[in-house]
């Protein structure tokens, strides 16, 4: 269904990630959603496969494609029903790697990053007691010579246990001292492989859905003053400079699942038949679908725009943050709809319907709440007052 | 050795097909397409061949409208060396394609043409055998194993009941088994690559061929709903059942 109107781009990648895809079915992801257990036979695939390495330039051993190819694979990966969550981070975290590392950091990593040896897709910057007011974080990291000596807790920290490097973001000038309530902040690659021998905690969270989430807590963790990335006291801006990109990412993850949604329902409103006719002849089911497609359509259209505008090197801060908002409430409206269409049968664990209704609803919530990108346009688009 | 393999695109094996609500075919239109299945076990085949040092070139053909291009093109990402695409808007039954082949071979002069046993929307399980008659060539179905030595070729087929081993003369064609191999992904690095790999087109014209349909399809319908079973209390029962209403025995 209506595969003409999205994802006309990068057909030849789209095919052959749909076709990898073919092989992680359904039962595939059921069976590790009751275990909650990591794919790892799909991320090898990937990995192997070179798509996770798409944007690192091919001087580094990637490919060295624009934003949009990485958009295109994640979209396909959701719109064939696997949950690219486990893995869509490798692709993009070292983006500040590449942008604000210096020329040996880079050397040092990035090929191995491309070549999967070295999975950068843990990124520790949400903390229990600051959430969303990212520069009130409290872990702290304390210049002793060469080193730097980490103490504090990250949560939410993702796919730590499946990744080893971390990109931390710690406060290295308390914020009484700072000249600026974004200054004083660093950004460090931490090598957690060492690091777990030598004061790193890591406890997995339990989540509604499988997604290899942790806590991770540091007791004078140390690292190496050479894996600080750009200047000292600077990091909160290098991460921002990344979010752009992430957020274009998983507006194109929420499109790819909205997708998969709307031909679910599709296919299941044509066939089911109740009181003699298919229930999808009923107004009251079609117009609920036909409504979720128009606004993932436009959704799509926003990323479409996101995309343009970052390929082209133009700001697109506020379209970036749309684009992620419109999409992930395009993918939950379509989630609500599909389990609706499906009646108790949504509710089965093989039709993957409630799987993947519990995986689309995070991206309300991560990487950053729908309410901070209506903040972020009221007062950066509109010029209204900061209301916090 | 020069291996020409014959790939096919197909509605992907993972969508639900719809039939037309006319009856005349199935629903093509804004469906997701891929490589037959068989096909693309055919292609990981010869680039083995290649990787082994036993084929000199791969050589990727496929006989459809334009859009088949991204089948060749994923084809050329698995690591075939080009691409030929015999464009025809026509509907294309087996022999217009094995005919059509037959023109590609005359040109390329192959000494192997690999080929998928059966396309998964037709299942007709006829192209290969009728290209090789067509050709005058050795034949080998059902291959689920392929090895050469000069001159020929020893090939194990997947027989009703077992495995059956025979050796056939080159120039050959043989047809691909579920069992031959298991396909390699395209990786993103190739498939930047491919873009760059030559693809020719020719038309059922340049190889003197009229590719128009001897058969015509008369009905396509959905296969009748399953019916719910029921639980029988004794055999005596079942027996009943099965010669009265089910009127099997
Ligand atoms: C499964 C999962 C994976 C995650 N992965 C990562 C990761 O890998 N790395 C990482 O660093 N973080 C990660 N996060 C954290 C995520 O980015 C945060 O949960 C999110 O930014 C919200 O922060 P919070 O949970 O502390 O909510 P809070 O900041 O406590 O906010 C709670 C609610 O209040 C609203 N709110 C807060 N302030 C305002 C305001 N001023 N005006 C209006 N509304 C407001 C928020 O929108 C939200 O709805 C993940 C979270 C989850 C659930």
């Amino acid at each position: 269904m209506n595969g003409s109107s999205f994802g006309d781009d990068h057909q030849e990648i789209r095919e052959a990630v749909r076709r990898l895809c073919a092989d992680f079915p359904g039962d595939y992801w059921q069976a590790l959603d009751r275990d909650r257990a990591y794919p790892t036979a799909f991320v090898d695939a990937l990995t192997h496969s070179g798509y996770l390495a798409a944007l690192i330039p091919e001087e580094y051993g990637g490919s060295g494609l624009p934003l949009s190819a990485a958009a295109a694979i994640l979209e396909e990966v959701q719109f064939a029903g696997c949950n690219g969550s486990a893995c869509h981070a490798q692709m993009y975290v070292m983006g500040t790697l590449l942008r604000h590392g210096s020329e040996a950091q880079k050397q040092r990593w990035l090929p191995e990053i491309a070549s999967g040896r070295l999975r950068l897709q843990a990124f520790g910057v949400t903390e229990p007691g600051s959430g969303t007011d990212t520069t009130s974080i409290r872990t702290t990291a304390k210049r002793d010579g060469e080193r730097y000596i980490v103490n504090g807790q990250k949560i939410w920290t993702s796919r730590a246990e499946h990744s080893d490097l971390m990109l931390l973001l710690a406060r290295t000038t308390p914020k009484e001292e700072a000249a600026k309530r974004t200054d004083g902040l660093s950004v460090f690659l931490l090598d957690m492989r060492e690091a777990r021998e030598a004061g790193l905690t890591i406890r997995p969270i339990r989540t509604m859905m499988n997604h290899a989430t942790t806590e991770v807590f540091f007791d004078n963790v140390e690292v190496p003053a050479e894996n600080r990335i750009g200047e000292e006291g600077k990091g909160f801006r290098y991460i921002l400079s990344g979010m752009n990109a992430e957020r274009i990412l998983i507006a194109a993850e929420c499109i790819g699942d909205a997708r998969w949604f709307l031909d679910k329902a599709s296919d299941y409103a044509r066939e089911r038949s109740v009181f003699g006719k298919p229930i999808g002849q009923n107004q009251g089911i079609q117009f609920p679908i036909a409504k979720a497609f128009a606004n993932t359509r436009a959704a799509d259209l926003m990323v479409l725009e996101a995309l343009r505008l970052y390929e082209a090197g133009a700001d697109c801060g506020a379209e970036a943050n749309m684009a992620k908002m419109l999409a992930a409430d395009a993918s939950n409206e379509a989630a609500n709809v599909c389990i609706q269409t499906h009646g108790g049968f949504g509710f089965a664990e093989e039709f993957d319907v409630e799987r993947k209704f519990r995986e689309t609803r995070l991206y309300q919530v991560a990487p950053i709440s729908t309410n901070l990108i209506l903040s972020y346009l009221a007062e950066h688009v509109l010029g209204l007052p900061r209301s916090y | 050795m020069k291996v020409l393999v014959a790939i096919k695109r197909v509605i992907d094996a993972y969508v639900k097909v719809r039939v037309k609500s006319d009856g005349s075919g199935v629903e093509t239109q804004n469906v997701k397409m891929s490589m037959n299945p068989f096909c693309e076990i055919a292609v990981e085949e010869a680039v083995r061949m290649k990787e082994a040092g036993i084929a000199s070139e791969v050589v990727v053909v496929s006989c459809g409208q334009q859009n088949s291009q991204e089948t060749i093109r994923t084809a050329l990402a698995m690591g075939a060396d080009r691409g030929i695409l015999v464009q025809s808007d026509a509907e294309l039954q087996p022999l217009a394609i094995a005919k059509l082949l037959k023109g590609v071979v005359e040109k390329e002069q192959p000494e192997l043409v690999l080929m998928g046993k059966q396309a998964v929307d037709n299942d007709f399980n006829q192209t290969g055998q009728m290209l090789s008659a067509l050709l005058d060539w050795s034949q080998a179905t059902f291959a689920s194993k392929i090895e050469k030595s000069d001159g020929k070729l020893t090939v194990t087929r997947e027989i009703d009941g077992g495995l059956e081993t025979i050796e056939v003369a080159l120039p050959a064609v043989v047809t691909a088994d579920l069992r031959l191999n298991e396909p390699r992904y395209a990786s993103l690095p190739n498939i930047m690559k491919a873009k760059k790999k030559p693809i020719d087109t020719m038309s059922a014209e340049d190889l003197g061929v009229d590719p128009s349909p001897r058969l015509s399809v008369v009905k396509v319908s959905e296969p009748p709903a399953r019916q719910g079973g029921a639980k029988v209390g004794s055999v005596a029962e079942l027996v009943e059942k099965l010669k009265n209403e089910a009127k099997v025995i």
